[in-house]
């Protein structure tokens, strides 16, 4: 690991002496390898989409890879405020980096824009989260849609296994406030690894207590297991999942298991589905079109759109500061800062973003539809 | 609580159980033989089950490539040897081993419709592709420093570890695979119900235990294994290589590794990281058997399987915790309980 780490510095370092003389520096983090490897690869494909000049001033980009491990994170952070001096940082993929990474920004002032999920990178706002600002959906957002989908079909007890960590117990906490306000009984809290081999005591527990719906909080490939082994011991009844699970190697991997699959996610996924009436088909198409042409037919994921909304947010904010200040300085961080603050009404392929001093989100009900798994595809709920 | 949980959660132990049980008599063999303590053996799992998926999924499985090249490393260094030494036969019979066997194997895969053969052929091409690499690997890694150390051997097994698992994410990419099972036939038994997969992994592992039994006890190589592993000094004196007896280790070993991937893969999600903690799992149980005994080993396997199905159940949050706590009391029992010896160096 500490061999692949050196060398994907050393691509990172030759690709910055080449773009020594941008303008605006944009620096990245991501997790191109590692477990969050599936997560961070269609982000940095989509930075490599992004426009190369914004606002008059050409723009170079910066990526380095954190191996999906928090400390490699924040150090890249550090590397690229102090010797690469970029004016902005976006990253990193994952929740637990991108909260270790705020300390760097809030220090050295440098605006940041996070392209992972957890609400505690920009909530409860203070002195250094004032720096921080964020393009996934919260789990927040993503959660309401579930409970409202379970009111609407009078789902009245829930049984819940999550991953056994930071996702997995920030999605139980979401979803308990939600479903008590709705009067929805969780009757089972159950946990299990994303590297578990088996779940049957789990999925046994989850079904003893009889539940309307089962709801299963986990992201990526692991999350079908426990789907699999509840559809193998003969559950029947509606499954839930969250938005982590929305890419398809997960169909691949669940097969017929997953078929009537519930789960919320953000409208890129359904893009070309959506109707015209939906304000934010427009914006995700043009990312998907560009995308799709770099990479080939059906390959957009929602990841790859988090980044694609940092570039989006930079779009709209950098021709206000630079008016200000020029790149590079301290007041130019500053005027960056305010100006994201500021973003209005910014289309990207996740949502429309309003920020505000208090909301460094901005995302609103227009960034997120139910959809269900149908015949190993997905499809829109009318 | 009742009894058809129990019976269930107890057919889900030992089905894991069996598979830890194969890596428990692996790691229990080379370290008996080696000295070396096998970290790599998880990696022969995830190898074994994804160089299965890739040939599944019509391409030419990037394993067979690391054969190669390990190959002609393995040529260059024993075929030199042969030749400067006159050995004009075993020149070539080195030569045959590791670089006509891993060409023609690649030929046959990127010749061959392989994703259409019958399951069968699949799984003897993937133990075709992937057991011949625990030999190599003795043979590159290990033989150069078979008298270190075992915390050297151990460093040296780390690495490989860590190399394998890079390169596994080079070979199969991030994501997971399943393949299809072996059998779709499910047997109800009273509220059981048993996948024909359950009994394959059972009905193998039990296969394979006997076997490795009959090898020790019944034949000369394996009576030469274990001198080998009771003393390797005396072994050695009458006439035992040290080198065989290390490549026949790792041969197994890397069989057994295989082949528990090639049999859990239609069970669950199979990612290149995932060998390690299986083996970890395998490691847990050997080391009940004080990475000595065979049967200790087993049983060991099927408690830590059991261990793992009822803890699911009652406390899933904490399950990795309660099996990985079991080793601290093993080992205070054993430490209280058997003399102890210091290694010889």
């Amino acid at each position: 690991m500490k061999l692949r780490n050196t060398l994907l510095a050393a691509i990172g370092l030759a690709f910055a002496a080449t773009a020594a003389h941008a303008e605006l520096k944009v620096g990245v983090v991501l997790s191109a390898t590692g477990p969050a490897a599936s997560l961070g690869i269609p982000e940095k494909n989509s930075i490599a989409l992004l426009p190369t000049t914004i606002g008059g001033e050409s723009v170079s980009y910066i990526v380095l890879d954190d191996a999906s491990d928090t400390t490699t994170a924040v150090k890249n952070a550090r590397k690229l405020v102090d010797e690469e001096k970029v004016d902005v940082i976006i990253g990193s993929t994952t929740s637990p980096a991108s909260l270790a990474m705020i300390d760097v920004a809030a220090e050295t002032q440098t605006p940041m824009i996070s392209m992972a999920a957890s609400a505690r990178i920009v909530s409860p706002m203070d002195d250094k989260k004032r720096w921080i600002f964020k393009t996934p959906q919260n789990d927040l957002q993503m959660a309401s849609a579930i409970i409202a989908h379970m009111t609407a079909n009078k789902v009245k007890k829930v049984s819940f296994i999550g991953f056994a960590n930071a996702y997995g117990e920030g999605w139980y906490e979401q979803f308990k406030k939600q479903a008590d306000a709705q009067g929805i009984e969780i009757a089972a809290n159950e946990r299990f690894n994303p590297a578990d081999t088996s779940v049957t005591g789990q999925a046994l527990k989850l079904m003893s207590a009889k539940p309307d719906a089962i709801f299963i909080a986990g992201s990526g490939t692991p999350a079908a297991l426990p789907q699999k082994a509840l559809r193998e011991r003969g559950y029947k009844g509606p499954i839930y999942q969250t938005h982590g699970v929305a890419n398809n190697d997960f169909l691949r991997i669940c097969g017929k298991d997953c078929e009537g699959t519930l789960l919320p996610v953000g409208p890129l996924q359904m893009a070309r589905s959506l109707p015209d009436s939906n304000p934010v088909k427009a914006s995700a198409l043009v990312y998907v079109e560009k995308y799709e042409a770099a990479h080939g037919e059906g390959s957009i994921s929602s990841f790859g759109g988090y980044a694609w909304d940092a570039g989006v947010l930079l779009q709209a904010a950098v021709p206000t500061a630079l008016k200000a200040a020029k790149p590079g300085t301290p007041e130019f961080r500053a005027e960056l800062r305010n100006a994201l603050e500021g973003v209005k009404e910014a289309a990207g392929a996740t949502g429309i973003y309003t920020m505000s001093a208090e909301d460094h989100l901005g995302l609103d009900e227009r960034s997120r539809v139910m959809i269900e798994i149908r015949n190993g595809e997905w499809s829109l709920l009318k | 609580m009742d009894m058809e949980i129990a019976l269930i959660l107890g057919q889900d132990g030992i089905t894991n159980g069996a598979i830890y049980a194969l890596l428990a008599l692996a790691l229990v063999l080379v370290f008996a033989v080696t000295r070396v303590i096998f970290i790599q053996q998880g990696e022969f799992v995830a190898y074994g089950a994804l160089t299965l998926a890739m040939m599944q999924g019509g391409t030419v499985p990037a394993t067979v490539w690391l054969l190669l090249v390990m190959g002609v490393l393995v040529t260059a260094l024993d075929g030199s040897a042969a030749l400067r030494a006159g050995q004009v036969r075993r020149a070539a019979a080195v030569a045959g081993w590791n670089l006509v066997y891993p060409l023609a194997l690649l030929a046959v895969l990127a010749g061959l419709p392989v994703n259409e053969l019958p399951l069968a052929v699949q799984v003897l091409l993937t133990l075709g592709v992937v057991v011949p690499l625990g030999p190599m690997m003795y043979r590159l890694m290990y033989q150069p420093i078979a008298s270190a150390p075992v915390l050297i051997l151990l460093i040296v097994s780390v690495a490989l570890h860590i190399t394998m698992v890079g390169l596994g994410l080079l070979f199969f990419g991030a994501e997971g695979q399943r393949t299809p099972a072996f059998s779709d036939a499910s047997f109800d038994l009273g509220p059981l119900m048993i996948s024909g997969q359950t009994l394959w992994v059972l009905a193998v592992s039990s296969l394979l235990i006997v076997a490795l039994y009959q090898f020790f006890e019944r034949t000369l190589y394996g009576k030469a294994l274990r001198a080998t592993a009771i003393n390797r000094v005396g072994a050695r004196l009458m006439g035992i290589s040290p080198t065989l007896a290390g490549k026949l280790t790792f041969f197994l070993a890397a069989f057994i590794g295989a082949l528990s991937g090639v049999l859990i893969a239609p069970i669950t999600t199979i990612y290149y990281d995932t060998g390690f903690l299986i083996a970890l799992k395998g490691f847990v149980a050997a080391i009940i058997g004080g990475l000595a005994s065979y049967p200790v080993a087993a049983l060991g396997a099927l408690i830590v399987g059991l261990l793992e199905a009822f803890a699911s159940f009652w406390a899933s949050a904490y399950k990795e915790v309660i099996v990985f706590t079991l080793i601290i009391p093993v080992l205070l029992w054993r430490s209280l309980n058997s003399r102890h010896v210091e290694e010889e160096e």
